[in-house]
């Protein structure tokens, strides 16, 4: 399946990234009145400082010991292999969050579930937001076997 | 009836085993027996039920509907496994049918410990909290006028506590240990975590004892008395061994499994709360009664039983838990040298022996936990890490690039 990759010596650092995510997954159209003045909580994590960086986000692990983990079933493969979280089922437990090796799934704005990157197939967009925002190709959506 | 594959219990192991089974083997026929009336449901959810953070049928949704359809799976709800013949290689149901078998999976879970304490058979309103059918009965039993006691200050009782705590007028917690939690947190971390289930409202009477239930009231060994409406008893729980171990299986406090999840009795397995397993970090074999392994251990007994090839040699203790917003994960042991940082309710705790980080404790700040998880299950050696780094917050950064290359731009 299409992922998204890291291309690390690309990054800027600039976490524009960051804020596509938080945008593509706010519902609102204008990117001023969803991202302005507003603690943004995105899926995708920059990491690093100077030097090196490199945004971190799920890695859609075929072996995925989020779902194998969840205590309510809310996480689940969809038909295509995205890793999908199913909010009326979460009961904000943070299993996953004990169990996911690279720190990609994280409490929502207010701690009652869990969010994740679902590839923007959960939202208006259609394609990963991040990858599309990113002005270097530090992050690519495409398939590596 | 005869079946290639017959599993007993209907839980997570179960769930595990089915979709191991179904990896390798699409035809073979599956057979669930189960003593409950429901489909299969989280058992953790029971104390989100009564809190109103989920829903009867949310929890029903463990899997979807057409689970058992879609994987070709015969269900026989309400019905108890009552005795497994190995050599003719059947099991007795209590309706009176006999079952035969091609591989057995015995996943019976676990069932509440009640030790004997006096008094306890006149106490009218007493309960378990361990199925579902226990959450209703208790939710049934109380109304916002009743005072609960609850014995035992372990998982299952803190988080009954939480659980009907908007339901109650007052909820007590008594026992026998000096501290809360003990299975899982070290004592700085049962402090903080006591404290904040305290000023929540529930009492706590730790280092003490019910000396007897008598006239709605319970009177502790230390002389206090405490007014009770309902009783929950939560001291403990155990294997539920009997079936195997009538058979001529061998079980210790849980039943004997090889890596690959074999019982000591040809083509029986076993999986879950119900078996013993590796503890990879200590090399012993104990019970490790958590859900994730539960499915975990049920997955590789299914493939193994359907003729795969999968060990379950990477099993920790590891638990997430929350009471009234404050979050918990822990993983591993404490037996090492520790890292620690403590601010107000928040605190942390590195354990690390050997060059390798053993345990970990996190309070109040949870985020990206995992990877602390991943250091222990994996065993890295920290100084192949930026140890420094990753003890101020898990991060990728903190592994070599190649490491992150593969993590981040590897297939998986
Ligand atoms: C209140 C509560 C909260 C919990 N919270 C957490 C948590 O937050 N995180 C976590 O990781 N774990 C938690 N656990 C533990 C978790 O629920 C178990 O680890 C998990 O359910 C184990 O799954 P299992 O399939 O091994 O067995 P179980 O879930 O125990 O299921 C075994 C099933 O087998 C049935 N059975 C037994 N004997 C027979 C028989 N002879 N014939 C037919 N059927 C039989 C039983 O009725 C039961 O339905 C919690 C447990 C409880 C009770
Ligand atoms: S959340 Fe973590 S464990 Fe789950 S699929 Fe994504 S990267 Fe893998
Ligand atoms: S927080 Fe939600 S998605 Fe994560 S394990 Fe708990 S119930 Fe499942």
């Amino acid at each position: 399946m299409k992922r998204i990759y890291v291309n690390e010596e690309w990054c800027l650092g600039c976490h524009l990234c960051e804020y596509q995510c938080a945008f593509a997954n706010s519902g609102i159209n204008d990117m001023v009145k969803a991202l302005k003045g507003k603690t943004i909580h995105p899926r995708i994590q920059v990491e690093g400082g100077n030097s090196i960086s490199f945004a971190v986000n799920c890695r859609h692990c075929s072996d995925a010991r989020c779902i194998k983990g969840c205590i309510s079933g809310a996480l689940s493969r969809d038909k295509d292999g995205v890793v999908v979280i199913d909010t009326e089922k979460c009961v904000g437990c943070f299993t996953c969050i004990l169990s996911c090796p690279y720190g990609a799934i994280m409490p929502s704005s207010d701690h009652s579930v869990v969010q994740k990157c679902q590839l923007c197939m959960d939202n208006q967009m259609g394609e990963p937001a991040c990858v599309k925002g990113c002005p270097n190709r530090a992050i690519v959506y495409e398939e590596r076997i | 009836m005869n079946y290639d594959y017959l599993i007993i219990g209907n839980s997570t192991a179960a769930v595990g085993c089915i979709e191991g089974i179904r990896e390798n083997d699409r035809e073979g026929s599956i057979c669930v027996v189960t003593d409950e009336n429901y489909t299969v449901y989280g058992r953790p959810l029971i104390s989100y039920l009564l809190w109103n953070k989920t829903t009867e049928k949310n929890m029903l949704n463990y899997r979807p509907s057409n689970f058992y359809k879609k994987n070709d799976v015969e269900l026989i709800l309400g019905v108890r496994a009552e005795k497994i013949n190995p050599d003719k290689k059947t099991i007795l149901l209590s309706d009176g049918q006999e079952i035969g078998y091609g591989k057995l999976l015995v996943a019976t879970g676990s069932s509440p410990f009640v030790p004997p304490m006096k008094g306890l058979d006149t106490v009218e309103k007493k309960f378990s909290f361990m199925t579902l059918d226990d959450a209703k009965a208790l939710a049934g039993a109380i109304d916002k006028d009743s005072r609960v006691l609850i014995v035992g200050a372990g998982l299952i009782g803190l988080k009954c506590a939480e659980g009907i705590s908007d339901r109650v007028k007052s909820l007590t917690v008594v026992d026998l240990a000096n501290r809360i939690l003990p299975s899982i947190l070290d004592e700085k971390g049962s402090g903080i975590v006591q404290k904040h289930i305290e000023s929540h409202g529930v009492k706590f009477y730790l280092n003490d004892s019910v000396a007897e239930f008598k006239d709605g009231a319970a009177t502790l060994s230390s002389g206090k008395k405490i007014e009770y409406d309902a009783v929950v008893i939560a001291v403990g729980v155990r294997a539920n061994t009997s079936l195997v171990a009538d058979a001529g299986g061998e079980v210790n406090r849980g039943i004997v499994t090889d890596l690959k999840c074999r019982t000591t009795l040809d083509d029986v397995y076993a999986a879950g709360d119900c078996a013993e397993s590796l503890n990879s970090i200590t090399g012993q074999k104990q019970v490790l009664a958590l859900l994730p392994n539960a499915y975990m251990m049920g997955s590789a007994a299914g493939v193994n039983m359907s003729g795969g090839e999968k060990l379950y040699d990477d099993a920790i203790p590891m638990n997430s838990i929350g009471f009234w917003g404050l979050h918990v994960i822990t993983a591993g042991d404490y037996e090492g040298e520790a890292y620690v940082k403590r601010d107000g309710s928040k605190y942390k705790k590195l354990v690390t022996s050997g060059g390798r980080l053993r345990g970990f404790i996190l309070i109040g700040e949870i985020e990206r936990a995992g990877i602390y998880t991943r250091l222990v299950r994996e065993q890295t050696p920290l100084d192949e890490i930026d140890f420094e780094a990753i003890k101020e917050r898990p991060q990728e950064m903190a592994f070599s690039r190649a490491v992150r290359k593969d993590d981040l731009g590897g297939a998986k």
